[in-house]
């Protein structure tokens, strides 16, 4: 063991046997994403030069409401998974690496609460 | 640990500089670019929802933004982008069963990713204009 490289001490071992739940989640969120599309550019025609009070009732509608939360959770999650795969794509200086890892879930997460957090608001609030 | 170092200048992914420019590269670069620009594209319906959710005057500041030719020159590019990158993640998920990899298709699916994703943008925009009030 002494004089072996660590090269050939992982060679042959495969990959590293994980990674293909995030590949396979990625799948799933784009699938959801779809039909969340649709839903999302219809909302908008609908609202379109929509007073104050026509987009407060549409959003805290029964359906819309948590269709709305849908689109946040699903979208964000699909893209937080993308965009880490663009990072460690392309930037290989660790600092400015794990800089930008840190910081797409920071914005994920922020987005992702402030989103729910204004639909539940205009669903509860009076 | 022996401290032999693994060997140095193994090819990164991905290398962009090596292949020829062709029509399929420049679709699977869009599809990464929408992407992105989608990221950060979120900023604008989740101030929306906050707008909605702060009061009437909060609404109108923001659709007050929105409405002006650089508003909707965003949201022009945001829903072309949406629906591009839609279409292209379609044409991914086709790929995932297996169908489709061939020479001829890609080509058909990337002419056909921006002659849709173009035609179905206009038709979103048309609508919005022939609905008025923006
Ligand atoms: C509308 C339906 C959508 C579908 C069908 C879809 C599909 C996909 C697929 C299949 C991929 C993986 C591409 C690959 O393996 O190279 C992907 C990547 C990505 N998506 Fe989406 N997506 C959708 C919406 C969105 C939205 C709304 C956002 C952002 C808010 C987004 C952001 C991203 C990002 C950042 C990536 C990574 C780009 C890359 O790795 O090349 N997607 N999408």
């Amino acid at each position: 063991m002494k004089f072996r490289t660590p090269l050939g001490k992982v060679r042959g071992l495969g990959a590293a046997h994980t990674g293909t739940d995030v590949f396979w989640i990625q799948r799933l969120t784009s699938i959801a994403s779809i039909p969340l599309t649709f839903f999302l550019v219809g909302s908008s025609l609908y609202l379109i030069g929509a007073d104050y009070e026509v987009a407060r009732a549409y959003i805290s509608s029964v359906f819309v409401a948590p269709a709305l939360v849908l689109v946040v959770i699903i979208f964000l999650w699909h893209m937080c998974i993308g965009m880490e795969e663009i990072i460690v794509d392309y930037v290989h200086s660790p600092t400015v690496k794990f800089a930008s890892l840190i910081f797409n879930i920071m914005f994920t997460v922020f987005l992702g609460l402030t989103g729910v957090y204004a639909i539940l608001k205009i669903s509860f609030g009076t | 640990m022996t401290g032999t170092k693994p060997p140095t200048g193994r090819p990164l992914s991905p290398h962009l500089g090596i292949y020829r420019l062709t029509f399929t590269f420049l679709m699977s670069g869009f599809h990464r670019v929408t992407g992105a620009v989608l990221y950060f594209g979120m900023l604008i319906p989740i101030a929306w929802l906050l707008a909605v959710a702060t009061g009437p005057e909060w609404f109108d500041f923001v659709n007050s933004w929105l409405g002006t030719f650089l508003g909707r020159l965003v949201l022009f590019g945001y829903s072309w982008g949406l629906i591009h990158h839609m279409l292209g993640g379609f044409r991914h998920l086709i790929w995932d069963t297996g169908r489709g990899l061939d020479l001829v298709s890609i080509e058909i699916f990337a002419r056909a990713t921006i002659v849709g994703s173009v035609s179905l943008t206009v038709a979103v925009w048309l609508a919005v204009y022939a609905l008025g009030g923006f």
